[in-house]
This record gives C-alpha cells, structure tokens and sequence, in this order.
C-alpha cells in the first residue's frame, strides 16, 4: 500500500490512484504511413522493465490529474512524481537522463 | 539424439521404481529409507539439443513431452529459484476448459485431455478433481454471455450446461442467492475442478528426469548468447550453456529474457494476489467463479479455502501486491457467503503473472532463430500447463508452431488477429 | 476435581469472579483473567484436541498465540467460530467449546487409526498413490476431505458486525511487552504520536509470567498510566498486527468484544480492523520459545517450558505435579524454580555439561535434581504424559548411551531456545541474518526497505533480559520519533528487573538423537505439531531431493497449519542443515506471509458486503418507478426499471404491450442513467474530431450527431449522441455502463497527450434527469406542456431546443433510440420526480404507457439499432457493424483509425452484423446460440457466428434477432442454421437489421 506523492496535491495514500502504465509513449502523428508492426509496437509493446520503470497514474479519486512517475519494480518504491509536462526525472545511479 | 527404443527401456526402468500402494507398503518396511530422488541433480553439461529456461509446470511438461513423445532426451531444465516457484506453486489451482473462442477452446481443452490421465501417465497424483467448476450470471449481461459461451463450449464438443439459481442453490446451499447482483443463473463445466499445484511441477519433473532431462535447480540465467541472429545457448550463473534450440518458459521473467535476446515482448508483470482460510471441514464441493461479484473460491483437499484475489494494475516484479485487493476479495467472498464471515485468513501471497494486452498466452517464434516463447498466460496459466507443455514441446521439435500453438503467434500483436476472450465476453480468466 | 491444579495463591486472576463454562459438554468453572486453556488446566484437563493427519491426542504446548494443538470450537450455531486456540480465548461465563477433528469424541477417536498405520503415511504419500483405478480418485478424494480440515464452517449468516478503521501515527510500537512499553514511553516523550499495540487483553508480555508478577504489575501499571494520559497515545489491547505492508501500512486486529461471550457485546462491534500508516514503527514483538525434538514429543502433558512459567505465575495454575524440564539452555531454570516453589517436583534434564555452578545451586537449594548431559529417551502415556525416560548423550551429542532411567511425572517443560518474532520486519520487505549466538534469524537492520523505515527492539531483535530489552525499547522509541520528525525532550524512561535468567549460552541440539534411528522406531518425533510433521519427514524429503526451504514445506506440509510454523520453522531449517551438512542460513527461511495470526474474514471485508458492498444508485425518478411496481434491472451499479408489469403480467405480456404502446400512442422511460459529459473550450470540437471516427467541424449550434468511438485496437468502446449547445459548448452522451470509462478515456488522453489543447469536460450524469418520450403522440404530449415551439419545422429531428417543461427549466433533444418520433426531455436532477409525474398526470388523455430496459430492447432491435456490448463486444469494428458510413475517410487522424487497417481487421469475412428471421415466426432464438456451418450429428460443429440479441416483436409480429456472421453482409437472403444444447437446429434466414419501418419515416414526423 503505497503512499504516492501527487504533484498537484501532495502524498496520498495509494487507493485514491490507479496506474496507466508505461509512460513517455507519445502517439504517432504520422499513422497512415506506418506499418503494421510499427503500430503493433506503439500499441502492444512494452519495456516492462525489471527495474526502474516510468509510468503514468491518475489520481482518480482526488485532483483527477495525469501524472508520471518513476518507480523501482522490484522493490516498488517510488523515486519521483513528476507532471506530465515536467523534465523526466533521473533514474538513480544513471547518468544519463533518458 | 536418443531413438524411441532407448527411451522406452528408460521408461521401463524407472517403473520398477514405480509409485503404488504396494511400493508404499514395502518401503514402509524398510522405513522408508530406500525411496529415490524424485529427480537427479545433475551439473550441467556443456551442451544440449535444447535448453528450457523455467522449470515451472509449463517449462516442466515442455521437457518432458520433449524427452518422452518427440525423441529429444537431450534436455536441460534452468531454474533459477526451485522447481515450481513461481506461479506454478501460487496459483489458485483452478482447471477448467470452458473458453468462448475456438483458438482457446483447443489449447485449454487439448489440456484437459491431458490432466484426465495425468496422475496415471505420470505415476503421480496430481490430485486432478473433476469436481465441477460453475460460473456465476448476475446480470442479464452475465446471462448474455453465459449464454454465448455456454453454446460455443458445446459446439466445441466440450461439456457445458446452464443452471438455474434453484439449480445453482442445490449445488451450493451455503451462497446466498439475493447478493447485491442477485444469481440470475450458472454455467457449468461438470469436468472442470481443481489440481494439487505443486504435484504438477514435481510429477513432471520426475517424469522429464526419468526421460533423461537433466533438471538443474538455482541456476540463473544471466544471457542469452545470439550468433548470426540464431541463439546458440545461454549465460547462466553455473557458466555457458549451449543449446540447440531454446525455448523461453519463464512466466513474470519473460521480458527479461526476451531482452536479453535482444527483443521486446507484448507483455506487463503485475502481481496477483491469493488468499486462504483455515482448514474446515468440506462446506463447498465445486470451483465458484463469479465475474459479476468477483469471487473465485474452491476449498483444497486439506479444507482452506482457496481464494482468488485480484491483480494489481501497476508493473511489478515484488510478488506482494496491495492490501486493498485483499479487502476487495474478502467483502465480496462474504457477500455472496455470509457464513464465511468468521472464517479466518490464514495467507495470503502474491505471484508475478506476464499479461498480454489480448489476456491470451503467447506460444511463438521469435525474431531470434531456435529461440521459442511460452509466456504471457497471465492470470489463467495453470490450468493449461499439459497442453502447454505439449503444445510447445511438439512445435521445437518441429521448428514451427503446431495447430494448437499457431493462434497463439507473437503476429498476433501486429495483424490484429488477438484472441482476445475478456473483450469477447468479459471473463476473467 | 474441581480446578485441581489450581494453586491456592498467586496469579493474576480474579479469584473473586468464578467463571462457570463447557468443554465437550462437561461443565467447569475458572475464574476471571483465565483462557480457555489455562482453566481447563486448572481442571487438571490435559487433552484438548487432535492433530491433523494421525489425531494424535493433543494439549496445549503454549500459552500464546503460537499455540498449535489446543484448537477449539468455540460456541454454537450462528456464532460458533472453529479452529480457535484455547490459549487466546480469554474466558467468560458460559462459554461452551468442544475440540474439533475427532469422532465420536475426544477421548474416543476413531480417525486414531491413522496412527496405527502411519507408517504407510510418510510425507506426501499421497502422491505416490490412490492413482488405481483412475475411476476411483473422486471417491478416495470425498474420504480425504472428510478426513481433512479441523473445525466446522457456520452454516448460518454471522449476526455479528465489524467495523474497519484508519488511524496515522508517528510512531507504532508493535508488542507491549517491556521494550514497547519503553520505546512508546520514549516516543511519546519526544513529542511524538504514538499507538502502542498488544495482542493480549494485558500490557506486559513476557513480565506477566514471571514470579515476581507483582513487582512487574506496578511496573507496567505505573508505565501505561502514563502513558494512557497523554493526549498523544493512542493505546490498543487485544489488537494484533497482522501485516506490515509498503510505505508503513500495518494491519491490525482489535478484538473487541469477543471477551465477553457471544452476543453480549451491545453496540460494540465484534472485532475491529485497523489500518494504520506510520512514519516510523517500532517492532517489538517478542520472541517464541522452540520446543526440542523428542521420541513422541507430542503427549498431552508436554508444553513449552516458559508457557508452564506463564501457567503458574500468571494464572496460578500449576500444569503438572511433577514436572521434567528438559533444555538446552539457561532459561527454563526459572521455570524449574517457579514450578519447585508452586509445590512441584521438578527434575531438569540438560542436555548440556557445562552448566553454570549458579545454576546449579539454585537448584541444589530447591531439592532440584539435574541431569547433566542427559537428554529424553522416550515418552510414556497416550492421552497424557506419565514418565519419561532419560539417557545420556554422548560425548559428541550425536547418540544416546547408558541405561535409561525413567521419571514419573505428568507435565515436561522444554526449551529449545528462543526464536525472535521476525515476522513483522519480514513482511515489511527486510532481510534478516543468522545470529550464532543466540541459534536464531534476527533482523538485518542494514537490509530494511527505504520505504518501511522502522526499528527492532527487545526479544524480537535478539536480546533477551528485560532490562536489555527496555534499553532498546527506549533507544528504538527516541530514535523512531526523531525519525518521524519529534525529538523533544526525552524524558527519564524508568528501568526494571525480573527475576529471570535469560536464554544464555545456547547448544543448539535441534534432534535429540534416538534410540532407533528416525522413523525407524515407533516413536515419533514431531516438529510441527498440528500438522503431523516429523523428523523422519524431513530425512524423506531430503532423501527424495526436496531440500530447498520451499520444497520441504510444501512436501512435508510443515509450516503450514494455522499456526504458520511459529515453534516449528527453525526446527525443521535446522533438521534440513543438518541432514545437508549446511548451515541453516545456507538451507533458507521461508517468507513470512501475513497475516500474523489468522484473520476474521468479516473483519476485513465485513464493511463491503451486505448493504454497505456496492452503493445502489437510483435516478431521482426511483421513487416513481417503485410506486408504479417496476421490477427493476442491475445495470452496473444502477437500478433500472426492467418493465412495468400490470397486474396478472408476466414479463414477456408486459413487454409485449409496452412496445406495442410506444409506436401506437406513446411511452416513456427513464433515461437518467445515460453517461453525460458536458465539455467547453476553443479546442472542443478538435476533441470530439479525435474521439470520434466521423465528422464534427460543421455541425450547428443547437444539431445533435451520434457518434462511435473506437479504441487503438479500431474496436467500437462506446457510442452516443453529442449535442453542440454553444460555439465552444458540447453536450456528449455515452452509454449508461461506459460513463465513467469515456470520461477517463477523453480525460487521459487530454491530458497526456494533448496538454496544451483548451477543453474542460465535466461529469454531468447525475446532475440532469432525463425522461425520454417515444412515439406517434409524443409531440402532442409534449406541447401540452412546454412553452418549446414543436411543431416540425421549429424543431426538426437531431435538434436541442432549450425552454421549459411542466414549469422547470428543461433541454430537449429530439433524438431517438426507437425510431419513434421521440424527445429526450433533460431537466436538472431536482426536479425529475416533479417530471415524471406532471409527465404522467398530462400523458392519461394520451395513452402514455411507462416502459422499462427490455421493451427499450426491443424497440431498438426493430430498427437495427447496436447495442454497444451486446451486440459489439471488443472486437467488432464500425465495417463488422455495417456501420461504414459512420467512418470519416476524410479525416487524417482519429483514435482507432490506424488500427482499422491491419491485415486481420481488414479481412475478409469477419463476423458482421446481420438480422436473422427464424423459419418458424413464433421461435425466439436463445441470446448466445451459434450459427453452424454444417449440422453435424453431434458436436463439435464449425461455428460461423452467434446471436447478439433476440426478441418476440409484436410490431413485425414475429420474432427477431440479430447476429455476427461470418461475411454475414454478403449473405442476405442466404438460409443458415443453428445449433441448440438440446440438439434442436432452428433455421433462419439472413437479412438486413432493420425490421420495422424499414424507410425511416416516423422517426421524423
């Protein structure tokens, strides 16, 4: 049960959330050219990392707002929240700011 | 590659070894000190025909049909952990074949089939129960679907039939008919039930050892070694092992492996938690599944109540889940049987199950030569593991997908061809 | 023998208040402050239950909730509860208990005769049998489940309540035994918000067994009187934690009438269940003693040595008369003096050599024999100890040697050693490590998770004086409360002191040896007893390869009663090493799962069920609908009126003349729960452009349009009628299921996708009450009480006009789901019930009839109108639906539009929406029945499609349906057939969905 930091609002406890999965997956602009596999991809395909793991979450009972955030999925703590239009956070130990 | 004749001998050996009543009774003389291994533990060798990385049910009986129907003994089992311990030793051990599409119908059907002569096959008793499995309509949506998949069941040849809530109250006296969705009706797999889960993991292995598979225990794999686009074995933490062929049967782990390949799959970890109660005294003879109230209930053999909890909607590789499904499984568990109010909990766990966006498994080539995918059977693996394991092991052997694994392409994902039975009829699995 | 063992003094029972109870239907009486177990111990009552597998005769070993043989029923009927321990039900008058798992009775027990075979019964035998004939496995199965399980289920519904609660603290001290009665005392001083929890109805754990309970009551009494006057504690007896979850979520349990019996809880609820978030936790859960591991170390008679302690000093009740102490350390010594000084004859066999000179003169002083070196060779007694028999161990403590000499006694303490309750650090996510000194797991402190900061502290963490544990108690309490952000003053937290000897200098001997080697003899060797499991079980295991942790517990079944191996998991680890030759930390430990002690089902989930599971929700107009005797339907979590039955209808004859009467004169329904979604905003209609797969730039100000939405997959999610009300204003209506889904789809994609575009859509469902009117008099009605001008070219159809209806403000949509000529009148909610009855008063002089779902059902059904999943469901694209003009090919972008292209949705010959006439006008397909390609004798049978929905149409005069077909579209006027379960094979012809009024003309006159 997770105490989850909204940006909007502040920590809360996890039953006000849900989680939408991976985030930073943009939608293609450009979909009558794309192939099959690549819409398969967009759609289908995902990193499900064992690890750190960017992802969105609603606050569905709360502000209703559209959030990321960085987790661990093995431990499941979470390392930021950040709105959806903010720099992506770093991942810890990870110079590099993909 | 060992021929028919060698593994017969094999097999004919290992049933001087046999399990019975007799075999019971006289070990029971020498007080028990002369039972076997139930399986070796062999270090491995350098190279197999092909390596199975898993050793879950599914991996499992992929060896062991491998080893005994397909002339491959050339196996090796990877298991990082103990045989068994992933979903295999933490489901809710449900078996049922009642599936709306046709793809489905044949996997988990063809699985049944299987577990009907398990115990036998195998000589060990997997405590497959046929004790019936009857799902629950509390709606006229329920009913509609019901009444969809009651029919497809039949046409399919697989045993079905539509209970009325009377009928309903005379197999179950104990539920309490005029719950918050009242039971407007049932559906009825009379040959579905329950299995003893870990017995499945340990009948196979010893069926797969006695086949010449060698089965090797806490051994991670930490690489899958690519060469000219073909796998050619696999980084373990016991050194290289080359392979032939490898089929991937790794459950929560398989993106992990699929990214060690070099490759994504269409898959998301979450954790699905469990529950039990104590032990009582038989109080429910048949597998509850209730969609409409969400309740997923059997009582083992040992008399818990097994009880299936929901799965978390976050990506998790932890194996423990959030409390609130938890209080989310028990309210509803005691709405629709009110005298379990003051039964007790005894455990509850949580597993890691892969899910596809279709909630259909995944029995596939890859983009990796010789490398073959068993995964993302989510919430419903167990009760497919022989079909799996059969299905899987004949298409390695032949290199390409069997009818019964075809549907089941990793394609799917790109042509649109899902198999996609929770949107077809809103069942979870 | 009236509470025989009972001594004359002492004790913290109230000898004022005798309790009068049952126990297998002989009555006995103990007093307040006893358990169940403690008074019938009193009663000189040794056998309590049966085990599991062999229904062995059983007693209590403990004195807690570790208890694993003393399993009761507790009481009766409609409130009897099963498997409870007799050492956790605190007793009250007349409470009646039976012991469970035997026939025809305790004393008597049939299923004994397992025991006589058991040699066929090693671990996990049945496994390797019961296979032959294969027929036979259901029939052996209904005689293993009988055999199985303990107690028995209610069979009626619980008459009690529960209540579930929040609470946030700063610090949670978990055990109330001196180190938590310290580090609250200590957090609490800091300044700090403090909830102190005990499992039982007394603070003090460990203090209120020893012999100087006196000393140790105004201890505690003076600490939890301060603790009870500030403000600041918040303290909770009876209530055990139960979980430790992520970022600090710690589950608890309060049992809070079950004390006082059965129904005699007032308007308390009968337990409650806490959820409580910490900043900080202090785990202070004390410790469980290990027995050792014996020749039938299982007899009645036989109990941990401190629970013998715990029997004398806190309940005067002295176990035995002569009593064995039988250990491998130092702590049971005072358990030896205790039950010497309460009159007993004590022997202490040690199965140590270098027993402190202190020790021994203590027992030297109170005439204590002492056997050094010596360790028990076998039990005698079935349903109780009568003797014991001791042997001298060897020099390497690998045999027994020497001649046995026998001791009579009735009661033998054993000690093990003490296993720290690491439960609770465990669930939070730490790990823990082998501590060699103390032969135990303790937590590693360095390998707790970030995420559930908390500290151990007293027995639990590995020390074992009281005086130690109050230290770490108060350090573990100012250090938890500075971590939660308070560290004021510390106030002087008062020490303490026992007569106690602690644990000391352990030599582990997790197997006494044997005379004859393990499961050779007829002896046997349990380690967990409710279970049945054996040392001999272990070696079976080991032999047969199952030598991880997990193996071993799931073949032997160990660890896994409801005791959840609290004095058996260490035993067995070690046994395992042993046999290995590794050590216990290299064989594992298993995860400790929760719950702590088993947990009430109702406590957990008793809040969600009956009236309080899923809120009903009701239209304003409900009030209405039940007066006029509606049935109603559950759709999703709504009441719906499903139809309107006259006296002596049945549905099918109220449906009929329901539909009849909207396209003869006109009908109304209750369109309140329909998804509405009102959303403004210059970027508005580029919204409406993406969700929807037709076009939106030109509709007018003030015109409705419907629309399908798709999700990526290209499948139909949902449809609806969207109205522009304003330049930047829109009305959007969904279906009643998918309100809550539409408005999160266009919410997240809004915001995640399209931050930067300017729509607000807000959730309007509830706040306007809708009644929709269908048919020919429909405009005629209305008139009568608007001041809307009606009339058809004012008011054309897919138009909204504002104004009032029956005197309140209303918006009416001319739109219609029936192809009647038909309004939907929206007004706001308040004043729905005042509509439907000016609605009704003014409808009489037209013949306006009141209709429900089903008739809505069918009325749709005749013009062919979908039902979004009944007639789609998820897979069906707006082509499958015959829908094609509904798709924009003009637009370059919309959601679903890319997936609609794929190899498989373009195929050919996808199943497609189609009606079905039957051959026989009078059948009416069954929902769900498939369509064959071929009828074959029996099945299986190719499928080529299914019935979505289906009804008798009193308006066509003969039944409809329609249907997904395979290519279904280039089939019309193709014959088909289908398939009944019963064998029955129904022809039908295929043909186009519209089956009335195939022009559309009513729909605009």
């Amino acid at each position: 049960m997770f105490i989850i930091n909204c940006p909007y609002c502040g920590d809360r406890d996890q039953t006000e959330f849900s989680c939408h999965g991976e985030a930073h997956i943009p939608r293609p602009t450009n979909t009558a050219t794309m192939t099959d596999e690549e819409w398969g991809d967009y759609v289908f395909f995902r990193s499900n990392p064992k690890g750190y793991h960017r992802e969105r979450w609603l606050h569905d009972h709360g502000c209703r707002r559209w959030f990321n955030a960085l987790r661990h999925t093995v431990t499941d703590e979470f390392v930021a929240t950040y709105k959806v239009q903010d720099p992506r956070p770093q991942i810890p130990g990870d110079g590099d700011q993909s | 590659m060992a021929g028919p004749s060698c593994r017969q001998s094999r097999y004919i050996d290992d049933f001087m070894k046999a399990y019975s009543l007799f075999s019971l009774a006289r070990n029971a003389m020498s007080y028990h000190r002369n039972w076997q291994r139930a399986w070796r533990s062999p270090d491995p060798k350098s190279k197999y025909d092909v390596v199975i990385i898993g050793g879950g049910g599914h991996g499992l009986a992929t060896a062991y049909y491998l080893a005994t129907q397909c002339g491959i003994n050339n196996v090796a089992v990877i298991e990082k952990g103990w045989l068994g311990g992933g979903n295999t030793g933490r489901n809710t051990t449900i078996v049922r074949s009642n599936y709306l599409l046709d793809a489905s119908a044949g996997m988990y059907e063809h699985a049944m089939k299987l577990w009907e002569g398990l115990s036998q096959e195998l000589n060990y008793n997997v405590m497959f129960s046929q004790r019936g499995l009857l799902h629950l309509a509390h709606s006229v949506h329920d009913m509609q679907e019901i009444g969809r998949r009651g029919n497809a069941i039949h046409l399919n040849g697989i045993d079905s039939e539509f209970l009325t809530p009377e009928q309903v109250k005379e197999m179950l006296p104990i539920i309490n008919l005029n719950c918050r969705y009242p039971v407007m009706g049932g559906l009825l797999q009379k040959r579905g039930g329950t299995a003893r889960h870990d017995a499945v993991a340990w009948g196979y292995a010893r069926g797969a050892d006695a086949a010449g598979v060698d089965i090797i225990q806490n051994c991670e794999v930490r690489g899958v070694r690519v060469e000219s686009n073909t796998v050619v074995g696999v980084e373990t933490s016991r050194g290289f092992i080359g392979a032939g062929k490898v089929g991937s049967v790794a459950a929560g782990h398989s993106s992990v492996i699929a990214e060690m390949a070099g490759f994504k799959m269409p898959l998301e970890c979450y954790p699905l938690q469990a529950l039990v109660s104590e032990p009582i005294k038989p109080i429910i003879d048949c597998v509850v599944m209730s969609n409409g109230i969400h309740v997923y209930v059997s009582q083992s053999d040992k008399g818990e109540l097994v009880v299936g909890s929901g799965s978390d909607a976050y990506n998790s590789y932890s194996q423990r889940g959030s409390f609130d499904l938890i209080e989310h499984t028990v309210g509803p568990l005691c709405e629709l049987f009110p005298l379990f109010s003051r039964l007790r909990m005894l455990r509850q766990w949580a597993g890691i199950v892969d899910v596809t966006v279709d909630r259909s498994p995944i029995l596939s080539k890859t983009p990796v030569k010789n490398l073959y995918f068993n995964c993302g059977w989510g919430t419903g693996g167990f009760k497919a593991t022989p079909g799996s394991g059969h299905a899987f092991a004949h298409s390695i052997a032949a290199g390409e997908m069997n009818e019964i694994a075809a549907p089941f392409s990793i394609d799917r994902f790109n042509s649109g061809a899902l198999i996609d039975e929770g949107a077809a009829a809103a069942v979870a699995h | 023998m009236s509470q025989s063992q009972r001594l004359s003094q002492g004790g913290m029972i109230d000898r004022s208040k005798p309790i009068s109870f049952a126990f297998d239907g002989r009555q006995y009486t103990g007093y307040q402050g006893d358990t169940l177990a403690s008074a019938l111990l009193a009663n000189g009552v040794r056998l309590m239950g049966r085990s599991f597998k062999y229904h062995r005769p059983r007693g209590a070993i403990a004195a807690g909730s570790e208890e694993p043989n003393a399993l009761v029923q507790l009481e009766t009927g409609a409130y009897t509860e099963p498997n409870t321990r007799a050492t956790c039900i605190e007793l009250y008058d007349g409470l009646v208990a039976k012991s469970q798992n035997r026939w025809p009775s305790l004393e008597f027990d049939i299923g004994a005769v397992n025991s006589l075979v058991a040699r066929f019964l090693p671990a996990g035998f049945y496994y390797k049998t019961f296979m032959w004939p294969a027929s036979m496995w259901m029939t052996y199965e209904k005689f293993i489940r009988k055999a199985a399980g303990l107690g028995v289920s209610p069979v009626e519904d619980d008459p009690d309540v529960y209540h579930g609660t929040y609470a946030h603290c700063d610090v949670l001290v978990i055990g109330g035994g001196p180190a938590g009665i310290s580090a609250a005392t200590a957090a609490a001083g800091s300044g700090a918000r403090v909830m102190l929890l005990d499992e039982g109805s007394e603070y003090g754990g460990a203090l209120l067994g020893t012999s100087d309970n006196a000393a140790a009551k105004s201890y505690i009494d003076s600490a939890l009187g301060a603790l009870g006057q500030s403000e600041n504690v918040r303290l909770l007896s009876r209530t055990t934690a139960t979980g430790y979850y992520d970022y600090n979520y710690i589950t608890a349990l309060e049992k809070v009438t079950d004390h006082l019996g059965p129904g005699n809880g007032g308007d308390a609820p009968r337990q409650r269940f806490w959820k409580i978030r910490a900043k900080q936790v202090v785990i202070a859960a004390g410790s469980i003693e290990r027995p050792l591991i014996f020749a039938d170390n299982d007899r009645p008679g036989m109990m941990l040595a401190n629970a013998v302690g715990v029997y004398i000093n806190r309940y005067g009740v002295l176990p035995g008369n002569d009593v064995v102490v039988f250990t491998n350390n130092d702590s049971a010594y005072q358990v030896a003096l205790d039950a010497s000084a309460a009159g007993a004859t004590v022997t202490v066999v040690d199965t140590r050599r270098n027993v402190s000179a202190d020790l021994k003169s203590k027992l030297e002083q109170n005439n204590i024999r002492l056997f050094e070196g010596h360790a028990i060779s076998s039990v005698q007694g079935g349903k109780g100890v009568e003797s014991v028999r001791i042997m001298e161990l060897s020099a390497d403590g690998e045999s027994l040697q020497g001649q046995a000499w026998e001791i009579v006694c009735t009661c033998v303490a054993t000690s093990g050693g003490w296993t720290p309750s690491c439960h609770m650090f465990s669930q939070s996510g730490g790990k823990l490590k082998y501590e060699e000194s103390i032969a135990g797991f303790i937590p590693d402190s360095s390998r707790a998770k970030n995420s559930c900061p908390n500290v151990s502290a007293g027995s639990c963490n590995g020390v074992f004086t009281t005086q130690e544990c109050i230290a770490q108690g108060v350090e573990a309490g100012i250090s938890a409360a500075g971590a939660a952000g308070r560290s004021g003053s510390v106030p002087s937290v008062d020490t303490f002191a026992v007569n106690e000897i602690p644990q000391g200098a352990i030599a582990p001997l997790w197997l006494v040896p044997t005379v004859h080697p393990v499961g050779e003899g007829k002896a046997k060797h349990f380690h967990d007893f409710q279970n049945d499991v054996t040392a001999a079980d272990i070696h079976l295991a080991a032999r047969e390869g199952f030598v991880s942790v997990e193996h071993l517990k799931r073949y032997t079944t160990t660890g896994m009663a409801t005791d959840q191996g609290k004095t058996s998991n260490l035993n067995a680890l070690a046994i395992m090493a042993n046999i290995q030759g590794v050590s216990i930390p290299e064989v594992g430990t298993t995860t400790f799962r929760p719950p702590y002690t088993p947990l009430t089902l109702g406590a957990v989930g008793g809040q969600e069920s009956r009236e309080l599971f899923i809120q009903e929700r009701k239209t304003p107009m409900h009030e209405h609908h039940v007066a006029s005797g509606a049935v109603f339907e559950d759709v999703g979590d709504w009441k719906r009126p499903w139809y309107l039955p006259k006296e002596g209808e049945d549905m099918h004859a109220a449906v009929q003349r329901e539909t009849l009467a909207v396209r003869e004169s006109v009908g109304m329904l209750d369109a309140s729960t329909l998804g509405k979604i009102d959303i403004q905003g210059k970027d508005a209609v580029k919204l409406l452009e993406m969700v929807y797969t037709n076009n939106w730039q030109k509709l007018a100000i003030g015109s409705c349009r419907y629309g399908l939405m798709l999700n990526e997959h290209g499948m139909i999610f949902d449809d609806g009628v969207t109205t522009r009300l304003g330049e930047n204003h829109y009305h959007m209506t969904t279906t009643t299921g998918g309100a809550a889904r539409v408005m999160n789809w266009l919410e997240e994609w809004l915001q995640t996708e399209w931050p930067e575009w300017e729509v607000y859509c807000t959730s309007v469902t509830e706040q306007w009450a809708v009644l929709a009117i269908n048919g020919p008099k429909a405009r005629d009605l209305l008139r009568d009480l608007t001041d809307i001008d009606v009339s058809k070219d004012a008011f054309p159809f897919m138009t909204m006009r504002e104004g009032t209806v029956a005197d309140v403000p209303a918006r009416v949509y001319r739109i219609s789901f029936t192809g009647e000529l038909s309004y939907e009148i929206n007004v706001p909610a308040r004043y729905g019930k005042h509509l439907i009855e000016a609605l009704t008063e003014a409808g009489k002089k037209y013949d306006l009839v009141p209709y429900g779902t089903e008739t809505m059902h069918v009325l749709r059904a005749e013009k062919g109108f979908i039902i979004v999943g009944q007639d789609t469901d998820g897979t069906v694209t707006p082509h499958d639906m015959d829908m094609d003009w509904i798709v924009s090919k003009t637009k370059e972008e919309y959601l679903g539009n890319r997936a609609q292209a794929r190899v498989d949705t373009r195929r050919e010959k996808r199943p497609q929406l189609i009606g079905l006439l039957t051959e026989d006008p009078t059948v009416v397909l069954p929902e769900g029945a498939h369509i064959v390609a071929e009828v074959l004798d029996k099945p299986p049978m190719p499928t080529i499609g299914h019935v979505t929905s289906s009804y008798m149409s009193p308006n066509a005069g003969r039944s409809i349906a329609l249907a997904l077909l395979q290519d279904g579209i280039n089939r019309k006027g193709e014959t088909v057939s289908l398939s009944m379960m019963d064998g029955t094979v129904h022809k039908a012809k295929v043909t186009d969905t519209v089956f009335v009024d195939k022009e559309g003309v009513r729909v605009r006159g």
